[in-house]
């Protein structure tokens, strides 16, 4: 995020106003991670729990089972704390 | 036709906003601003106007409501006085941080505790840098003339800023006047209806408010202090324009006798016609004394002051409220520091008076002059910041 160059005061939008519906999803929240939730891709049923459950919508629906979408998963945990068979694990994140 | 209309204060503003083609009125009542609201909601009633007025349960909601309909493109007008304000105060911000370009009526009242209801200026003042524009009406004349000009100044896409139209608690609230009213049609081709850019529409959809963080806030505020900066151009153009329809002459500021006056008296609101009184009376007496007025308070005429001041030898700014612990009050702060800018010496002295709607009488006001006058001989001010009309 930080090389790119931000627009000032005299071109930005007046108010924050934002003209573009949607633009949230270009501000990348998955740095904020403490931990991350590893899905155990055998384990799972795809019953959707997680994917209801998921404050920041980071579940992402595949054919037989979910996944997650670490550009803005921001490792709450409540994924694996609601999942019925326990699929999810949450892995400290480490850099 | 133009008519000449008995109005109290609170009538004469909400005569304005009739004419004015507001779509949204948000309101609280709350003494001395409540007749504002009744006129108006008795205008709803009877079908005068095609206003909506939303009753809310309080003035945070009040100004909730405008800033909401603002937002959509509608032209919004509020009230309120005193606790009120107090009450508005974090939606203040947020209606001119969002580039809300609402017009709201305060009639200036003490703020609590003690609780009391009479005029000063500690409501406003107390939001002195909520980002509004602030004017301030000396009798109710100019509280008609300037409430149908601050839509225009509000809207001007130049400023897009919330304007407030000051008036003195029951002083000019509660005070019937002959005000000079405009025809409806003459207001009604001046204010138009409000031409949004930026509106509600789901075909084109927006955000407004969104998180805002350390990356684009500064940016914001930025465009803040340039948007009023320049509505002060935005006030003149207004002023001219209405002028056309109204033969009256407005301003930044209002002078009187600055010419060849050695000492003026600077001050707000409906004690500039007291105090014009005296300084005439004075004057042709021989004594050279002069008044100046800011009718605009934010943006601060900063310039406009410095010039006034330019033949003075001493000045006097009148406060009608207490910045504690301050070395100045609100006023004598602003001035005192458009003379230091400008590396102007001038003798200033700071006087509080009329606290609570405490009376100030002429012949206090001839005292400060005759002050003045004191120290534009000696050149020595004994005491920088006065009380007048406290009991000892
Ligand atoms: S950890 Fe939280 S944010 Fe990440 S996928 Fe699970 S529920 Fe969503
Ligand atoms: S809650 Fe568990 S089982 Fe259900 S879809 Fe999510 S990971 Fe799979």
């Amino acid at each position: 995020m930080g090389e790119e160059k931000k627009p000032g005061w005299k071109t930005v939008p007046i108010g924050g106003i934002l003209l573009e519906p949607g633009s949230a999803t270009k501000y990348k929240t998955g740095d904020w991670r403490a931990f991350r939730p590893v899905i155990d891709t055998n384990k799972c049923v795809n019953c959707l729990i997680c994917w209801i459950y998921c404050p920041d919508g980071a579940i992402k629906r595949l054919e037989k089972h979910v996944t997650v979408d670490l550009d803005y998963c921001k490792g709450c945990g409540i994924c694996a704390n609601e999942c019925p068979v326990k699929a999810i694990t949450m892995i400290e994140e480490k850099r | 036709m133009s008519k000449l209309i008995g109005l109290t204060g609170d009538e004469a503003i909400a005569y304005a906003v009739k004419q004015c083609n507001v779509d949204v009125v948000a309101a609280y009542p709350i003494t001395p601003q409540t007749i504002i609201v009744e006129a108006f909601s008795e205008y709803v009633h009877n079908g005068e106007v095609k206003t909506e007025f939303i009753c809310v349960e309080s003035e945070h909601s009040a100004l909730s409501a405008c800033i909401g309909a603002s937002l959509t493109g509608a032209r919004v007008f509020t009230a309120t006085s005193s606790q009120g304000l107090a009450l508005m105060h974090e939606m203040l911000y947020i209606a001119s941080g969002l580039r809300c370009p609402i017009v709201m009526g305060v009639v200036n009242r003490a703020l609590s505790a003690p609780i009391n209801i009479h005029g000063d200026h500690s409501d406003m003042m107390g939001s002195r840098d909520c980002g509004w524009i602030q004017i301030y009406a000396e009798n109710v004349q100019e509280a008609y003339d300037w409430t149908i000009q601050a839509f225009r100044i509000a809207e001007d896409k130049k400023a897009l800023l919330p304007v407030s139209v000051n008036i003195d608690g029951f002083i000019l609230s509660h005070a019937l006047e002959g005000v000079k009213t405009l025809d409806d049609k003459a207001v009604d081709s001046f204010v138009s209806t409000r031409k949004a850019e930026i509106t509600l529409d789901p075909a084109k959809p927006i955000t407004v408010g969104a998180l805002c963080l350390t990356d684009y806030y500064f940016e914001m505020k930025r465009q803040q202090v340039e948007a009023i900066k320049e509505s002060k151009g935005v006030i003149s153009s207004v002023n001219e324009a209405y002028e056309q329809i109204s033969g009256r002459k407005y301003g930044i500021i209002d002078t009187f006798g600055i010419g060849d006056a050695e000492v003026a008296i600077l001050c707000l609101g409906s004690t500039a016609g007291t105090t014009k009184y005296v300084a005439d009376s004075m004057r042709k007496k021989g004594f050279k004394v002069g008044v100046i007025k800011p009718w605009i308070y934010r943006p601060f005429p900063a310039e406009e002051i410095v010039k006034a001041t330019e033949n003075l030898k001493a000045l006097i700014v009148l406060d009608r409220a207490c910045s504690f612990g301050a070395p100045y009050n609100p006023l004598c702060s602003d001035v005192i520091s458009a003379l230091y800018q400008a590396e102007r010496e001038l003798k200033v002295i700071n006087v509080v008076y009329g606290l609570g709607g405490r009376d100030i009488a002429p012949s206090d006001i001839r005292g400060l002059f005759e002050e003045g006058l004191e120290v534009s001989k000696t050149g020595k001010v004994n005491e920088p910041v006065k009380f007048v009309g406290v009991r000892e």
